[in-house]
Order: C-alpha cells, then structure tokens, then sequence
C-alpha cells in the first residue's frame, strides 16, 4: 500500500506492506536512520518519535496507521545548520557517549520541554523514565534537560 | 523483531469495522501498545488486523454527573490530563499515573487496556473497584458488561471475537467518599509485582462505614475485596494494618521471575493499608 507521512515538515511518500512498523518504514522506505531500534517492544525508547507533536514509539505503530499524519524524528530538530537548544545542551553536559539511545532522549525531552518549559528534577525523572541509556547513568541526561531549559528560556 | 504478515483493513466506521472482523477472523489494533509487541516477538499472528485508529467520534473521554464514559480511541494521557473526569472520579487519574510512560500513554487506550485483560494492569482493578461496565458492539446490536462477567482469567474476556469495545464507563464517586491506588514496580513505569486500590466511604462523624479493596498482580482476574465488617468506625487516622493482613488472607498470587509470591502477599498487604488510610484521609477532605 501507499503510505505518506508528513516528515519534519516535508511530504514524503512511499509504498510498504501493511505490517511495515513506523520504525522501519522511515529508516528503509525514507532513508532517515536517525530514529535508532533498540528492543522493539516499547521498552527501551530509542525508537521515540514525535507523532502529531507527542513523542510516541515509532516500533510500536504501523506505518499504514501513521498514514496522513506529522511525524518528526531527530533529523528535524536542528533548526536550518544550528543544533536546537535539546541538542545543544546535551552536547554541552555530555548527555550522551555512544549516542545509541539519544535519538529518543532528544524527541522525548524536546516535546516534554514545551509542555513543562521550568520542569522540577521530578518531573524530569518521570519524562525520562521510558527511555533507556546504557552508558551515561543519566545524572549528565537529567543535567541537560535542566540546561536545555536554561537555553530555551534565554 | 519484525510482524509476521497479516491482512488490514482500516475501517472507516464500527460498522465497517464489525463487517471485516465477522469476515476474517481477525484481531481489532487500537493503540497498538499491547498488540504490536506480540507481533514484533511473534507471540500473536492474527492473520488479520482491523485498525480502529481511523473512525471518527470515539476518542471522548466524557465526564457527566454520574460518571466517565471513555471511548474505544480515547488514549491514556487524555483521560490522565482530563480535570472534569478526575474530579468525577478521582481513580482513573490515581491509576493512569502508573500506567507506563509517557509514550506509550500516547497511544495506549484506556478500553484497550480493559479488554487486553493483563492481571498486572491497573485499569481493570479501577472498572471492578468503581462497579464500571464495558459496551461491546456487536453486528446484532450492543451489550453492557460488569468487570465480573469481563473478566474471565488471565489475558482472557467475555468479548466475542467480532465484537469491540465501544466504551467503557466508570461510575462517579460516591459522597462522601474516596479513593486512592498504591503500588510498586521494580523500575517507574514497568508493571507492578503489587499494587492496590481502594475505596472508602465514611459516615456523617467521618468514620469508616464501607471499605473495599482490588489488589494488581496477585491474582488472575480483579477481584473486590469487601473490608467493610472488618474496618466499620474506622477514621482515617486509625491503624490500618489488621486490614492489610485480611487481605494477605484473601489473595493467592504467584511467583514470578519479578518476585515471589510469598513477597508479593506482603507487599500487597501494605499497599492495602497505605491506600485505605490515605482513601479515607481523601474522603476525610471531600466531606
Ligand atoms: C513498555 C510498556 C510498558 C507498559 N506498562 C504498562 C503498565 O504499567 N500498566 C498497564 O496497564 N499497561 C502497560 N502497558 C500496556 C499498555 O497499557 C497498552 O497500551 C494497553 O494494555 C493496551 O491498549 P492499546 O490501545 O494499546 O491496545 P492494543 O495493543 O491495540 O490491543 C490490545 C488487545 O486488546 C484488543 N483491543 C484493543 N482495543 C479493543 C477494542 N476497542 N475492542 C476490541 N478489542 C480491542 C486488541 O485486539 C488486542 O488483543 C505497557 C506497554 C509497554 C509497551
Ligand atoms: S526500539 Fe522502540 S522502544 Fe525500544
Ligand atoms: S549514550 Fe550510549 S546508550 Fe545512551
């Protein structure tokens, strides 16, 4: 079937079986491996997409039933060639090391951020508590969000 | 990881919906937040997937004097984020807080949760406690279901395999009354290895006339436990804990890799007492 999706602002079209998952779907049929595949249960989060603006698992959605909608990975976060404030402030607080799982860290927080733009240390730990980070111990992570709301802020 | 292959049909309406399940055989994929990780292990091969994501006018979560209807498509962070379905009853928001992450209550439904049927989710032990009932649609017409004629076992309900859930409604609070849900899981948003619901209502001198109880994860479909005899006069500041062994009493949950049934039965038991007291103390509050 044909499948079109509005990706980081831009149409894009292409035709996958129905049982295609968003994940593959924008990583084979679309060429934007940035969304990384971690468990493909919904465990992990790396996966984590913005649907419609809310950051869903895109390993556990068909592709055939995003059909019609917004769909923003980590390609669209940089504005034009400067990284976004979320990309930023986790380069500057070394919230990553391999990177495997930032993908998922940047949407989720990008999106939790705009709901919650001077966020407690609380509510932080429960907007990251789905995804998973196998390196950093997350102190760095929970820094930059904090950070990243500095930057947004100014 | 990846779905083994199946037919779909991406109904525009219920009735096309329960033409192409009658037709197939198939499954209904709601939020998919269940479903599709069966698919992904190769746990479910339904041959067919009817996607109900499409049909318009089911994603109300309507808060009315007495009590919330939530529809077939209405995702858990509208009935979390929902004021009007909180204060009508106050459970729903109480529970929704453990379900999960963030995420997946972005397209989880709150009905999928229901019929999904998983002895470790919170929200079949809210549709018990509350006395709620789901509607199932049918190609002959609809039927109302208590949480006692639902649940049948483990991962198992009444529904027919053509029918699907079109809502499920959840009574409002009692007066005086309150409620509050307790539990614990091994990391923030996994499933609990005990969790516990309660609703208490008081008298006019705000002690205990009925107490009533639903236990997560120690059972195979939720059960009420009624701790009224045992917790009459009781206020909100009186030790509870004489009902937590009561309830120890009553469950029979099992061992699992997450923890032992022994464990289980006593962490059960002080989340009991912790969300009697504090469902009293909110009633306390109300009154
Ligand atoms: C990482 C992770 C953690 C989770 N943690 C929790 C947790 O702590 N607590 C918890 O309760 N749940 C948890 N879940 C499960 C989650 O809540 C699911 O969203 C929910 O159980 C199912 O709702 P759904 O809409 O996604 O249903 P789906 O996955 O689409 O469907 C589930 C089942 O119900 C059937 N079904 C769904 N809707 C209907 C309908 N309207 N009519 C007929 N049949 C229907 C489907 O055919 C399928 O068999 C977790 C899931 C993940 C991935
Ligand atoms: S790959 Fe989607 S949550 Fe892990
Ligand atoms: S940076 Fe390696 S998993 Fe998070």
């Amino acid at each position: 079937m044909r499948i079109t999706l509005h990706v980081n602002g831009v149409p894009r079209s292409a035709e996958a079986e129905p049982r295609v998952l968003l994940s593959d779907f924008l990583r084979g049929e679309l060429g934007l491996p940035g969304t990384h595949v971690g468990c493909e249960h919904g465990v992990c989060g790396a996966c984590t997409v913005l649907l419609d603006d809310r950051p869903v698992r895109s390993c556990l959605m068909l592709a055939a039933t995003a059909d019609g909608h917004h769909v923003t990975t980590v390609e669209g976060l940089a504005e034009e060639a400067a990284l976004s404030p979320v990309q930023q402030a986790f380069g500057e607080c070394h919230g990553l090391q391999c990177g495997f799982c930032t993908p998922g860290f940047l949407t989720t927080v990008t999106a939790f951020l705009e709901a919650h733009p001077k966020p407690t240390d609380e509510e932080i730990l429960d907007a990251v508590s789905g995804n998973l980070c196998r390196c950093t111990g997350y102190q760095n992570i929970v820094k930059a969000v904090r950070r990243a709301s500095e930057l947004m802020e100014s | 990881m990846k779905p083994p292959q199946f037919g779909y049909t991406a109904a525009a309406d219920l009735d096309e919906a329960l033409e192409a399940l009658a037709a197939t055989g198939g499954k209904v994929l709601a939020g998919g937040q269940s479903l599709i990780p069966l698919l992904n292990m190769r746990l479910a091969d339904p041959g067919h997937l009817v996607d109900i994501n499409r049909i318009p006018a089911l994603d109300a979560v309507a808060a009315q004097a007495d009590g919330v209807r939530v529809g077939a498509l209405a995702r858990h962070f509208q009935a979390l984020e929902s004021d009007e379905a909180a204060a009508v009853q106050p459970l729903l928001r109480q529970a929704l807080r453990h379900v999960a992450h963030p995420a997946i209550r972005n397209r989880g439904t709150v009905v999928g949760s229901i019929v999904h049927a998983d002895p470790a989710a919170e929200l079949p032990a809210v549709l018990a406690l509350t006395g709620g009932t789901v509607t199932l649609r049918g190609r002959e017409g609809e039927r109302a279901l208590s949480a006692e004629e639902f649940f049948l076992g483990p991962m198992e309900s009444a529904i027919g395999p053509a029918e699907i859930a079109r809502e499920v409604f959840f009574p409002a609070l009692p007066e005086r009354s309150g409620t509050a849900f307790h539990e614990l899981a091994r990391r923030k948003g996994d499933f609990a290895m005990a969790g516990a619901a309660a609703l208490v209502t008081l008298d006019a001198d705000l002690a205990c006339t009925a107490a009533r109880l639903v236990c997560v994860g120690t059972g195979a479909v939720p059960e009420v436990i009624d701790l009224s005899g045992l917790c009459r006069g009781w206020l909100s500041t009186s030790d509870w804990s004489a009902a937590a062994e009561a309830v120890r009493e009553r469950i029979e949950p099992e061992d699992d890799i997450h923890a032992t049934a022994d464990y289980r039965r006593h962490l059960a038991g002080v989340l009991a007492a912790r969300a009697l007291s504090e469902a009293a103390a909110n009633a306390e509050a109300r009154a």
